[in-house]
């Protein structure tokens, strides 16, 4: 009972009615279904109970306590109607099926199998699949990435899935209508019910496939009917115990997608990474961090012990208890980040004139810059010194989780996080250096990884859904404003939303190019802008483009969008902001002084946010 | 859906289209994309580009997040495919700093460009501009690049011939305004909505057509597979007027037997002067009773066997208000080049290089882009692109030749003398990774196969013997493979339609003989064909009429009239 005391004393929270309601709607409930209703609560508050989805997984357990909610829309029964096609004959038979359909009275949705999402497959109902085949048994270009998922491990169990699958094909090849028979068999071994037999058509495909969509229609027709399906039970979704995962208590998360987002000619690895949080315990808002508990390489380690010749198997005692120097090297110590207080500590050690001397205060930032481009180990390399095992930890820091903005939302993505995450990689002297936390997560994380969320409430979208909002995000700091955009579109946001980007090359660097083309062109994104360095003989920064939509960035700042800025503080965040003072002079009519003034508005409005590093 | 009498919806975006200016100029200036809108691609054709993008990387770059990697193929209008040393220069240096440095000769005696990105394509367009060449109408439902006898030997009737070429080109041109617009920032002209294009009407044609003018003998520019050709009559050793055919046309669909190649017939014979008056009726016909409802059964092929000869000629006669002349006989004897120098009637010198498959790009131990650079920095000829994807240093003062042979060896340059008859009188189109018809590679596999080939046809002791190969990444045709006495057809990767039986002239159709081969596949059936072939042949006899004559194949139907 302490946790509902602690809430019911504070007085602010409650009127006395209230409280006694509360008081009696809890009075005589164990300890876990007191657990659970705090989780609960917690998650009326986030505003996350509107909706249930179809097919929301019971908690089992002690903690599993069924909510009652508020009525949800159910999906209308609609047929999706989903095509496969490489040289068009696909689209025009899956576009007059949703003709027919539609003229029947059916609701219809008709995609491309590339612009489905694959997250969207398990809540498919009722959906038939118009799908080619080409070349020697491939599938459609549009079909590559969902044929990927549906035939791989990760695709999900499909039994309330109601299919058909029209395939289409040329007999002249060994491997005839090869996509649409995989995908017919593999959806019945993923638990999901044929509404008619498949129909294999060759080039001359015009009668089969008639008669194929007319047993669908007459299917469809029974099966989807036009009337709501009757007795529409309250929905029911099991809310689960929401402990509070922390720095110092991490959660677990599985690590389900390492992939390059970078092309071949980048300069740059560039990895988008996909969490699962499995047991839905870890909630985020767009604008979080995720901190990411990171070990370091063995490698490095191994390196260091050698280059101090020193025995890992020594025990050493450390802050988390007494540990083998290898492994404290490895999970306690930072061993990467050479910072100016390892340099004097090391400086310190022996008698490195040299060290002395990038020290001086004069020095300083030439120090800074020096010590940026290398790490610890490089020290020493270039400064030997001979130290024991305890000598040479009372030189470290300890090893920090990593923070990155989260890339996902929680309502497009349920039980997932997202990052972007520049892998940090270079040479120095012949040695390769990696980034500590990048490096794991690119290359030697296992399946699953200890993270926890860092809320940034500083960082959010506007609470109300019809401000538009400006983003300049150059590189990873593209990151949150890929969040902003899911939850806008999720929530059926109607504010209009601007992206600014910048990289170095508009080939090989354009980070989620794809997703943002699509957001532009189901008109999400109202406007899309892009600065690449490289690409020509002058260099184009996002705040170039800034100054060249001056006059439509005032207007819509009049309107009172939100302007926000993510990424690079050293360069990138301070010329944005010069930037913004100048358009607004400029384009307002204003002085320097006024138009300072009214971006000091705009921050303590709320206005102006920024998440930079 | 062949018995709706709807219009192929691109006839409206084409009437939409305001002469061809789409939304061309907002596309250029959209830098979130490589690509330009759908119908725009459409449109650029006739702008002289198609939008192609590197597919070997189509599948890694969608898993990264990132659109295809987008490029354009530019194709420049050089009619005969002759160009200056100056135009060449300028061409080259385009190809270095805005297309891969790479320059592409094509079997319709001209230059592309492939990879020129979306930021650069202005830049291109204009560069070959300055140069008085253009890209326009170098693609697209109108007349494209006229081609034109690259045989040096008579020089004068080839400049006669080449000149009459040159101006059917001009008079066949778009007269839109939209290209000076676009690529040339020129005004837009007053009263723009008042436009028109007195030949071809705003819908243009129903789809592209191509016109040859042949030289007898020699058959270089396959004049029986354009939809409309010339062949040059001679009398007292100056040109008196030409054989007219029609309807010849190299495109056709993988298992779809209502589209098919057909070599042209003869319908007549003009005269020198009527050239322009028949071509432009030609066209007429053709823009008035071309299938405009299906893109696959457009091209005038179709609509002449839809009507019938007699008719066309019949509506063409009606046109020009005079009519044909009788056709002449003509004799031709073969279509490929001939390598190394040769002199002209005039005491003027040629070299034909040979340029596999029809690629200039330097490599370790080959530099033809280089060469032809330091050649054109001397040279005060001209160049021919020939239509077997070669080219020939023309007009060379026979003091100058040696100039020219120490550039060519300091790049690793023979004149092809060298080569087997084989390899050079092989064709191949660029298909992978750029073109998006492309169902299997082409001009990176052909050099590879041609070397196996070599060694079946010395097995059976034929090495020295001319027979021509062609590869096509698709039925489309490019290389023209269907009057070739060997062709590969691209099916699927590593798979390709086998045709044989084609003559040396390109006067006969070649069968397809195997649907569906693999490298395998193909070795063992010529092998097998080989050994016939060198056991039963007549003295010369070459392989496609030992073919048709021994009955190993059904003889083709539809030869040349």
């Amino acid at each position: 009972m302490q946790q509902s005391a602690a809430l019911l004393s504070e007085p602010a929270a409650l009127t006395p009615e209230q409280s006694s309601r509360v008081h009696a709607a809890l009075a005589g409930l164990s300890a876990p279904q007191l657990q659970w209703v705090s989780g609960y609560a917690q998650g009326l508050a986030a505003g996350r109970t509107a909706l249930a989805e179809d097919g929301a997984q019971a908690v089992t357990g002690p903690a599993a306590v069924v909510a009652p909610l508020a009525a949800a829309p159910r999906e209308q029964a609609v047929l999706h109607i989903l095509f496969g096609s490489q040289t068009g004959n696909g689209r025009a038979l899956a576009t007059g099926l949703e003709a027919e359909a539609r003229a029947a009275g059916l609701a219809v949705k008709l995609q491309s199998l590339g612009e489905l999402r694959t997250a969207e497959l398990k809540r498919l109902r009722h959906a038939v699949f118009v799908v080619s085949t080409h070349g020697d048994g491939e599938p459609p270009d549009d079909a590559l990435e969902f044929h990927e998922h549906v035939m791989g491990a990760r695709a999900p169990r499909l039994p309330a899935l109601k299919y058909a699958v029209l395939a289409l094909g040329d007999s002249s090849y060994a491997q005839f209508c090869q996509t649409g028979r995989e995908l017919d068999e593999r959806l019945a071994a993923l638990g999901a019910t044929r509404l008619v037999a498949r129909v294999e058509c060759d080039v001359d495909y015009e009668t089969p496939a008639a008669a194929w969509r007319a047993a669908v229609l007459d299917i469809a027709r029974r099966e989807l009917g036009s009337e709501v399906p009757a007795g529409n039970p309250p929905q029911l979704r099991a809310l689960p115990v929401t402990p509070r995962y922390s720095r110092a208590h991490p959660g677990r998360a599985e690590l389900v997608a390492n992939q390059r987002i970078t092309g071949r000619g980048s300069s740059k690895d560039v990895r988008h990474i996909e969490l699962a949080l499995g047991d839905g315990a870890l909630r985020y808002e767009p604008g979080d961090a995720l901190g990411v508990v990171v070990r370091n390489d063995p490698a490095l380690v191994e390196e260091i012990l050698a280059l101090l010749a020193l025995d890992g198997e020594q025990p050493v005692a450390t802050p988390a208890g007494e540990r083998a120097l290898r492994d404290a090297l490895v999970c306690d110590y930072e061993i990467t980040t050479a910072s100016r207080g390892f340099v004097e500590a090391w400086a310190a050690l022996g008698d490195h004139a040299e060290l002395g001397a990038r020290l001086a205060p004069a020095e300083r930032d030439t120090c800074a810059r020096w010590l940026a481009g290398r790490q610890l180990a490089d020290i020493l390399h270039a400064s030997p010194a001979r130290v024991d095992a305890a000598g040479f930890l009372a030189t470290l820091r300890g090893l920090k989780p990593r923070l990155y903005s989260i890339a996902s939302s929680l309502a497009a993505n349920p039980d997932e996080v997202h990052l972007t995450v520049g892998v940090v990689d270079f040479t120095v002297d012949g040695h390769r250096r990696q980034g500590v936390a990048s490096s794991y997560l690119a290359e030697r994380a296992g399946d699953t990884l200890e993270v926890y969320v860092e809320t940034n409430p500083r960082f959010r979208l506007p609470v109300d859904d019809d401000v538009p909002i400006v983003m300049v995000g150059p590189g990873t700091g593209v990151a949150p404003f890929r969040a902003f955009l899911q939850e806008r579109a999720a929530r059926g946001a109607r504010g209009r939303n601007w992206l600014v980007f910048g990289d170095r090359t508009f080939r090989d660097d354009f980070l989620y190019q794809l997703e943002w083309l699509r957001y532009r062109e189901s008109g999400l994104l109202t406007r899309l802008d892009v600065a690449f360095s490289r690409d020509q003989a002058n260099k184009v920064y996002v705040q170039d483009r800034l100054r060249e939509a001056g006059a439509e960035l005032y207007a819509w700042l009049e309107e009172g969008a939100h302007f926000y800025v993510c990424g690079d503080a050293s360069r990138m965040a301070g010329d944005v902001d010069t930037t913004l003072g100048e358009v607004i002079a400029t384009h307002g009519g204003l002085s320097a002084e006024r138009a300072g003034e009214y971006v000091a508005r705009l921050r303590r409005d709320g206005r102006y946010l920024r998440d930079v590093y | 859906m062949n018995d709706s009498v709807t219009l192929d919806p691109f006839e409206d975006t084409k009437r939409r289209s305001r002469f061809l200016r789409g939304t061309l100029v907002a596309g250029l200036a959209d830098h979130a994309t490589g690509a330009l809108a759908e119908d725009d691609t459409k449109l650029g054709k006739f702008h002289g580009f198609y939008q192609q993008d590197d597919r070997d990387i189509r599948a890694e770059r969608r898993r990264q997040k990132l659109e295809p990697a987008y490029s354009f193929m530019v194709r420049v209008r050089m009619a005969g495919g002759v160009c200056t040393p100056a135009q060449w220069l300028v061409l080259d240096d385009l190809a270095v700093r805005y297309g891969g440095a790479s320059l592409r000769l094509t079997t319709r005696q001209t230059f592309q460009f492939h990879g020129v990105v979306k930021r650069d394509l202005k830049a291109t367009i204009r560069g070959i501009n300055e140069a008085l060449l253009d890209t326009i109408a170098a693609c697209g439902d109108v007349n494209r690049n006229v081609m034109s006898s690259a045989n040096p030997h008579e020089s004068a009737l080839q400049r006669a011939v080449w000149e009459q070429a040159a101006a059917l080109s001009e008079h066949l041109l778009p007269r839109t305004h939209a290209y000076h617009e676009i690529w040339l920032d020129s005004e837009r002209i007053a009263g723009g909505e008042a436009e028109a294009e007195p030949l071809y009407g705003a819908t243009y044609l129903p789809r592209k057509f191509k016109v040859a003018f042949a030289i007898p003998p020699v058959n270089d520019v396959d004049v029986y597979a354009n939809d409309l050709g010339f062949v040059a009559l001679v009398e007292d050793g100056r040109l008196s007027g030409y054989n007219v055919a029609i309807g010849g046309g190299m495109g056709r669909s993988h298992g779809e037997p209502a589209t098919y190649a057909r070599l042209a017939s003869v319908i007549g014979a003009c005269r020198p002067e009527q050239v322009l008056a028949v071509a432009e009726h030609v066209v007429g016909v053709q823009r008035d009773f071309g299938d405009r409802t299906n893109r696959k059964h457009a091209r005038l092929k179709y609509t002449l066997d839809d009507r019938g000869v007699d008719w066309f000629r019949g509506e063409l006669e009606r046109r020009l208000g005079f009519a044909l002349a009788p056709a002449v006989p003509v004799t031709f004897t073969h279509r490929g080049d001939r390598h190394g120098w040769r002199e002209g009637d005039d005491g003027r010198w040629h070299l034909t290089l040979f340029i596999e498959n029809g690629r200039l790009r330097d490599s370790d131990d080959r530099a033809p882009l280089s060469a032809l650079r330091e050649i054109a920095r001397v040279h005060d000829g001209e160049f021919r692109c020939t239509p077997n994807q070669n080219v020939t240093i023309a007009n060379v003062a026979p003091a100058a030749r040696a100039v020219i042979d120490a550039i060519l060896g300091r790049h690793g340059l023979s004149d092809g003398t060298g080569v087997s008859a084989v390899r050079t009188n092989a064709m191949a189109c660029v298909a992978l990774p750029t073109c998006g018809l492309a169902m299997a590679e082409s001009e990176r596999y052909l050099p590879a196969l041609i070397t196996k080939i070599e060694a079946l046809l010395d097995k059976h002791g034929l090495g020295g013997e001319a027979l021509a190969i062609r590869m096509t990444g698709c039925p489309n045709g490019c290389a023209r493979p269907y009057n070739a006495e060997v062709a590969l057809v691209g099916k699927a990767p590593g798979y390709y339609a086998v045709h044989l039986g084609g003559d040396v002239a390109g006067e006969r159709l070649n069968v397809l003989v195997e649907e569906n081969a693999d490298e395998a596949a193909i070795l063992a059936l010529l092998d097998g064909h080989f050994a016939a072939w060198a056991a039963g042949r007549a003295a010369g006899e070459p392989f496609g009429d030992f073919l048709v004559r021994s009955g190993r194949l059904a003889a083709a139907a539809g030869g040349a009239a």
